[in-house]
């Protein structure tokens, strides 16, 4: 039976003086999650991603692929056996900043866990990356660390459940 | 109250999303196959959206998702263009020799570990517009941790009638079983 209305809100955060964010007790209910983080106050910081089941996996668990485009290059680059997924662009001065991230099939006990993310500063850049966490444990706590102390802007995440 | 949150409250200021991003269907491989149809999709939705995890059964990875419209698999009625990132440079290219909108690399294949599986979600805009061809665009990506690569992509259906089915499948390979695909509708 399809499962009607989705993308749900399940949580959101004002930025407050804060360098990190997490969300735990993650329902599992969903099939992907989406996690969007518009940060003020300082030009682009990154939002750098641990997820876990009950605690965060803070070994070098996490690896990626990116590409980037910064108004007269393209380039690409990866990093390998690292203990964060590392983003980019979560934070301009003006709030121009916008980074999503998707956390796809975050709760099977099947799979490793494949994340896509998308950052976008219109004053530095643009990319898009993804992300795999070695692990098949399921996902129920997610943290996003900041490169600085951000004050302003808003941290939410978002469920989407399949049929 | 859903869950307790470290950091971050239920919004007061943040409404609930109503009916306008609904689920459609989903299908999650149980045995390997070769192709997946998604049919007779509703006509009251603005855009839809497809999101899947995908590995193929054969050797190496990087393999290509093949989207059909309507059971069309004229090959000169798809074009698709991409720009790629492979860890170490960016690159660009097209492609109209599938028979489908075609969408780069987004699949892991039997040359990695079973637990690795690749990601694409990709929107159909305005499909049952019957005033214009249909575009489609997409972000797939697979990392396996010192390999993998990502990519833009979008494609068009050159035709101006309207979506109903969807069938995809992967170049030069069969899926196998875990591979979820799941549809979704976006009102507008």
């Amino acid at each position: 039976m399809p499962a009607g209305s989705t993308y749900t809100p399940i949580a959101t955060t004002t930025l407050a003086s804060q360098s990190s964010v997490t969300f735990s007790s993650i329902p599992s209910t969903y099939t992907d999650l989406i996690i969007v983080i518009n940060g003020v106050s300082v030009a682009n910081q990154p939002a750098n991603f641990r997820v876990g089941n009950g605690s965060v996996d803070t070994g070098t668990n996490y690896s990626r692929t990116g590409l980037s485009g910064n108004g007269s290059s393209a380039s690409s680059y990866r990093g390998s056996s690292e203990n964060f997924f590392y983003t980019d662009n979560a934070s301009a001065a003006n709030g121009a900043a916008v980074s999503i991230t998707n956390f796809q099939n975050y709760s099977n006990t099947t799979t490793y866990k494949t994340f896509l993310n998308r950052n976008n500063d219109p004053g530095n850049n643009v990319r898009a990356i993804v992300g795999l966490w070695r692990s098949t444990a399921a996902i129920n706590t997610i943290s996003a660390t900041f490169g600085a102390t951000l004050t302003g802007g808003t941290a939410t995440l978002y469920g989407i459940a399949a049929a | 109250m859903i869950g307790a949150i470290t950091a971050g409250l239920f919004s007061a200021g943040v409404a609930p999303v109503t009916n306008s991003y609904e689920s459609i269907a989903t299908n999650t491989l149980s045995s390997t196959q070769s192709s997946i149809t998604f049919s007779s999709i509703p006509s009251t939705y603005k855009h839809l959206q497809v999101r899947l995890i995908s590995k193929a059964d054969a050797a190496g990875n990087g393999y290509s998702l093949i989207v059909s419209a309507n059971s069309d698999t004229t090959v000169a009625n798809y074009r698709s263009h991409y720009l790629e990132g492979n860890g170490s440079s960016a690159s660009a290219g097209t492609y109209q020799s599938e028979g489908g909108a075609y969408f780069v690399g987004g699949s892991t294949g039997a040359g990695t570990d079973a637990n690795w599986f690749g990601a694409t979600i990709f929107d159909i805009l305005d499909y049952t517009n019957t005033n214009k061809n249909k575009t489609f665009r997409a972000l797939t990506a697979h990392d396996r941790n010192g390999a993998g690569n990502i990519h833009f992509s979008s494609a068009v259906w050159l035709n101006t009638g309207a979506i109903n089915s969807l069938t995809f499948s992967l170049a030069g390979a069969n899926m196998v079983a875990k591979t979820q695909f799941a549809l979704y509708g976006i009102k507008g």
